[in-house]
């Protein structure tokens, strides 16, 4: 059964990938370049769950999670965080921030998908 | 009272008695007589009263003429020997009393010359043997001078209140004042010299942090420690300063005395602005070089993972992904090139991050923010091992910028502190309740500049995380209803041997011992200092004219400094100033200065902050120097600086020690001192005799229990010359 993914990612070479891959698992797919984007597009599209970006432009993905953690109402939405910074210490942050997974660029696809689909509840 | 008053009054005593001799007399003589004798008498009597009179009034004059004598045997000629013989006693030992007054004040004369004569030549032998002495001294500084010239990092050596003792040529040339205005004009006076505040170059809290620092390490038993911090020079550099300690003679003996032993420091500095910058490039490209890969990897992973996935894509969708991981390839490449060609240059990063336990800078701050913003503090579990790599000052910094936001926005009336070990990483908590705080007030609170306590910083909190490879986030507890700001800092290993190994105090060289260290106090109890052991910029102004409000103005500064009793004849400052006016032809003979000399000059707005620089922490002390300071007070405003510190008259001081001399002129007062006038009605030259005069009433003042500057304030105040109104 399709839900909702959002994709706040400013690297269109990646963004294609996984709008592919989601797109084949049957999910619909909306995507977002910014921080302020992304925030829109929770309130609007509502997705189940968004692969954030960490590093991007006019807000970084840390704060984005946070601001999105402060609305109880959007408590149920799964946050994966995408990150180039791969070090224990920003790892720390994500997690800390409410992040649910954080997954460090160059990532497995096929881990992802288990990790979305898991979150997901599929 | 005068000698001249009295002389008067024993005049007036004198001729009363005699007059009162020939009235008692005459009265006699009447009650003896007979009613008819008297009758007889009486006409006589009247008849010759005029005479009587008239020789009662020629009497004066021969008494008046054998009382001068005597006065002058008697009276005058003692205190004229007791003056000349403290004249030798505390001034000039050359000196010799005149013989005058009686046969016995002669011979008292005489041997008070005699005694002088005796006591100038155990003077001699006694300068013979200082001297001897002092010489061997100067070979020692001399080596360590010739020694501190070769080294390539600048030195300062200061006492424990901040006062420079001794500094090398590199460091003069790296702390010059700012190339502009008045620096450019003269000589680029330098902040560095002999008996000047460290505090004019650094700031305060910087010195006393690290001093502290070394405090403690000192105290948890270490033989020796040092500290070290980066700061920007007045003029913009990056230096690296590095602080050991100086240890006096009974630091060795015990651990508990060696805390308190610490009589100075020594600053080494090294300026590092290349290497920051440097480092700061390298780090940027560290950073692009592996963010970018990672990132780029990640889009050929996934595209290739991709089109492996579905083989059975379409041919639009396959070409699609193809061209990115062509894209990506290439831009790899292209990165890795770049990289290669700008690190070769890039050296390692010197921004000096020292090890520390993390259980004393909570310490340290906690003691910050009670002092700073009056906040009672708590310690929640602390862990006790943990070290971290750290530049203690500025993390100190932003911490209490972070509790000082907190109290001032949130009222929060408690902060706790909470550190453990976490894998690889410290947690360093900031806790409190009550105040949740929404992400956008953390997101400007990282952002904007610190300023805390007091105290401003160019850095921001962001700045400084980053500058720690750290990072910091907020985070509330839930169940406990606790929020806190969790910086987590990398780990780092204990490392004893960056202080505990470190040669001991013993091995310092013996010509460390200068007797400037012996200076107790700070400048707030600078009234309660000897005289003798304070440091004074004396000055001389010379002017178009004597008239200020008329539209005189000065045309040459020139001031000496007096450190420990000597006069540095080679710190002076000596400037020239263009008054944008004529000189008078009188003003241009009394100081040789004529109009085109001064037309190149700066003008007073631009060498008063240079002049105020120089005589900084000083006590100031000028001839009649109500005058000069009247000049100097109409010139603060356009110059933008303030001459607060106190001030000594040496007009004043002469009439201190000498009330029954009518002059009071600094040549008379020199003729009296023994000070030779050299270039006189030059600014440096009246300079120069007026600090040698002044050096020569130290003595004299004391003799009359004037020994401190808030005594010689006082006493000045009190003379006559005070109250007239210049």
């Amino acid at each position: 059964m399709g839900k909702k993914i959002l994709i706040a990612d400013d690297e269109p070479n990646i963004v294609v990938s996984l709008e592919f891959l989601m797109k084949q698992k049957g999910h619909v797919v909306r995507v977002v370049t910014d921080g302020e984007a992304a925030l829109n597009a929770v309130r609007e599209f509502g997705p189940d769950l968004i692969l954030l970006d960490v590093m991007m432009p006019r807000m970084s993905g840390y704060d984005v999670c946070q601001k999105i953690r402060e609305n109880h109402a959007w408590a149920a939405v799964k946050i994966v965080m995408l990150s180039a910074k791969g070090r224990d210490i920003e790892v720390n942050k994500g997690m800390a921030v409410g992040a649910d997974a954080y997954v460090t660029k160059p990532f497995s696809t096929k881990d992802l998908i288990a990790k979305v689909q898991e979150l997901l509840g599929e | 009272m005068s000698d001249r008053t009295r002389f008067a009054l024993a005049l007036a005593a004198a001729w009363a008695f005699v007059l009162a001799t020939m009235a008692a007399a005459a009265l006699l003589v009447a009650a003896d007589l007979s009613g008819e004798e008297q009758a007889l008498l009486a006409p006589l009597a009247r008849e010759h009263a005029p005479a009587v009179v008239l020789i009662a009034a020629l009497a004066l004059a021969p008494l008046a003429l054998i009382l001068r004598t005597l006065f002058r045997r008697y009276v005058a000629a003692p205190r004229q020997l007791a003056e000349d013989a403290r004249i030798i006693l505390a001034a000039n030992p050359a000196h010799r009393a005149p013989l005058r007054g009686s046969a016995g004040i002669r011979r008292l004369a005489e041997s008070v010359n005699q005694l002088a004569d005796a006591n100038v030549s155990l003077r001699h032998d006694v300068e013979r043997r200082v001297r001897e002495a002092n010489e061997r001294i100067e070979q020692e500084r001399n080596r360590l001078a010739a020694l501190m010239s070769e080294l390539a990092q600048s030195v300062i050596v200061c006492n424990i209140e901040g006062r420079i003792l001794l500094y090398n040529a590199r460091a003069m040339q790296l702390l010059r004042q700012p190339q502009d205005g008045a620096a450019a004009a003269g000589k680029g006076h330098s902040l560095v010299g002999l008996g000047r505040s460290i505090f004019a170059i650094f700031d305060r809290n910087l010195i006393i942090h690290a001093l502290e620092r070394i405090h403690d390490r000192l105290r948890q038993g270490a033989r020796a420690a040092d500290a070290s911090f980066v700061t920007t020079a007045p003029a913009g550099q990056l230096v690296r300063v590095q602080m050991a300690p100086v240890q006096g003679a009974a630091a060795g003996a015990g651990a508990a005395g060696a805390i308190d032993g610490i009589t100075g420091f020594v600053l080494v500095l090294d300026n590092i602005t290349r290497r920051i910058e440097a480092g700061h490039r390298r780090d940027l490209l560290l950073q692009t070089l592996t963010e970018g890969t990672r990132a780029s990897l990640g889009s050929v992973r996934a595209a290739v993972e991709t089109i492996a996935a579905f083989p059975d894509m379409d041919k639009e969708a396959r070409d699609r992904f193809i061209g990115i991981i062509g894209e990506e390839a290439q831009r790899l490449s292209a990165r890795l090139d770049q990289t290669g060609s700008e690190f070769a240059d890039s050296l390692r990063t010197e921004w000096p991050l020292e090890n520390m336990r993390g259980a004393d800078l909570i310490a340290a701050a906690r003691r910050r923010i009670e002092a700073r913003l009056d906040l009672p503090t708590k310690l929640e579990a602390v862990d006790e091992t943990v070290w971290l790599n750290v530049d203690s000052y500025s993390l100190m910094q932003a911490i209490t910028y972070l509790v000082s936001r907190l109290r001032e926005e949130f009222g929060i009336r408690e902060i706790r502190f909470g550190l453990e070990a976490a894998g690889q990483l410290a947690h360093l908590d900031v806790i409190w309740t009550g105040a949740p705080l929404g992400s956008e007030t953390t997101m400007t609170w990282q952002t904007d500049s610190m300023n805390a306590g007091g105290e401003a910083s160019p850095l921001t909190l962001k700045q400084i995380i980053e500058r720690h490879n750290a990072e910091i986030w907020y985070q509330i507890h839930k169940p406990s209803h606790r929020e806190y700001f969790r910086i987590a800092i990398p780990l780092t290993r204990p490392e004893e041997s960056a202080w505990s190994a470190a040669p001991g105090v013993e091995s310092r060289p013996e010509y460390y011992d200068f007797d400037l260290f012996h200076q107790p106090g700070q400048t707030p109890e600078q009234d309660n200092r000897p005289l003798a052991a304070l440091s004074y910029t004396v000055f001389d102004t010379e002017t178009t004219g004597l008239q200020p409000s008329a539209g005189d103005e000065i045309v040459s500064i020139g001031a000496v400094r007096i450190v420990n009793g000597r006069l540095l004849e080679h710190e002076v400052f000596e400037q020239l100033v263009d008054p944008r006016r004529d000189m008078s032809p009188e003003a241009s003979r009394i100081t040789g200065i004529e109009h085109s000399m001064l037309q190149h000059q700066p003008t007073i707005d631009k060498v008063l902050p240079a002049f105020r620089a120089f005589c900084e922490d000083t006590v100031l002390v000028a001839h009649n120097a109500a005058f000069d300071l009247r000049f100097l007070r109409l010139k603060e405003d356009a110059a933008g600086v303030r001459f607060t510190q106190p001030v000594l008259d040496t007009l004043l001081l002469s009439a201190v020690i000498n009330p029954q001399l009518d002059s009071h002129r600094l040549e008379a007062i020199a003729e009296r001192m023994g000070v030779n006038p050299i270039g006189r009605h030059t600014a440096l030259g009246d300079a120069i005799m007026t600090g040698e005069v002044f050096l020569r009433m130290i003595p004299l003042l004391a003799e009359q229990g004037i020994r401190t500057l808030g005594e010689a304030r006082a006493a000045s105040q009190k003379t006559y010359f005070a109250r007239v109104d210049y």
